[in-house]
């Protein structure tokens, strides 16, 4: 894979899945404490989401940076729009806007 | 290995008017907990905030900055969550 195919389904995933993770790990198996917060998180609320590891390609890694121009890892897209990394994702559960915005967005 | 002071200084160069609190979460110099006041914040999304202390730290980010939690206030919203506790 090229990094502009990494890119390339980058953007595919997001746009065909309702709710996407970039994350270290697996949903299962999460390889660090801020992406095991958003599984936490999600699976809280009873969320369908797909996970992906960058941990399984550098490019991958290098390549959801560059689409979001974000710097950390978990990254969360609903309906392929980038909302935000663990810190966002958990004010918004505390706040009860996430839950509205996944209300809004069934999967 | 960074220091409290590096990234504080940083982050002030970007927000000149901000108050910041920095924390080191592991004692690594590497996974920081980031608290930045700042009244510049006022009618910006959660992640236009976040992105503005994420851009001063861009360099470091790519290096030496493992981890970084951000959590940011305007002065009153700073005060209301000293308050509450």
């Amino acid at each position: 894979m090229t990094q502009e195919e990494a890119l390339k389904f980058i953007d595919d995933t997001v746009k065909k899945n309702s709710i996407v993770v970039f994350m270290k790990g697996t949903p299962d198996f999460p390889m660090c404490g801020f992406s095991g917060k958003v599984v936490q998180i999600l699976n809280g609320l009873g969320a369908k989401f797909t996970g992906v590891d960058v941990l399984s390609d550098e490019l991958l890694r290098n390549g959801i940076k560059l689409y979001t121009k974000w710097p950390t890892i978990p990254q969360v897209f609903i309906k392929g729009e980038f909302i935000g990394g663990c810190d966002i994702t958990t004010e918004m559960a505390q706040s009860g806007e996430l839950k509205e915005l996944l209300d809004k967005n069934p999967s | 290995m960074l220091s409290v002071e590096q990234i504080a200084e940083l982050i002030r160069a970007q927000l000149p008017d901000s108050e910041v609190y920095l924390r080191d979460l592991t004692g690594g110099g590497d996974h920081f907990e980031a608290f930045v006041i700042s009244d510049s914040f006022e009618g910006k999304t959660r992640m236009q905030q976040h992105k503005l202390v994420m851009d001063a730290l861009s360099e470091l980010l790519k290096g030496p900055l493992h981890a970084l939690t951000i959590k940011t206030y305007t002065q009153q919203s700073w005060k209301r969550s000293q308050e509450a506790q």
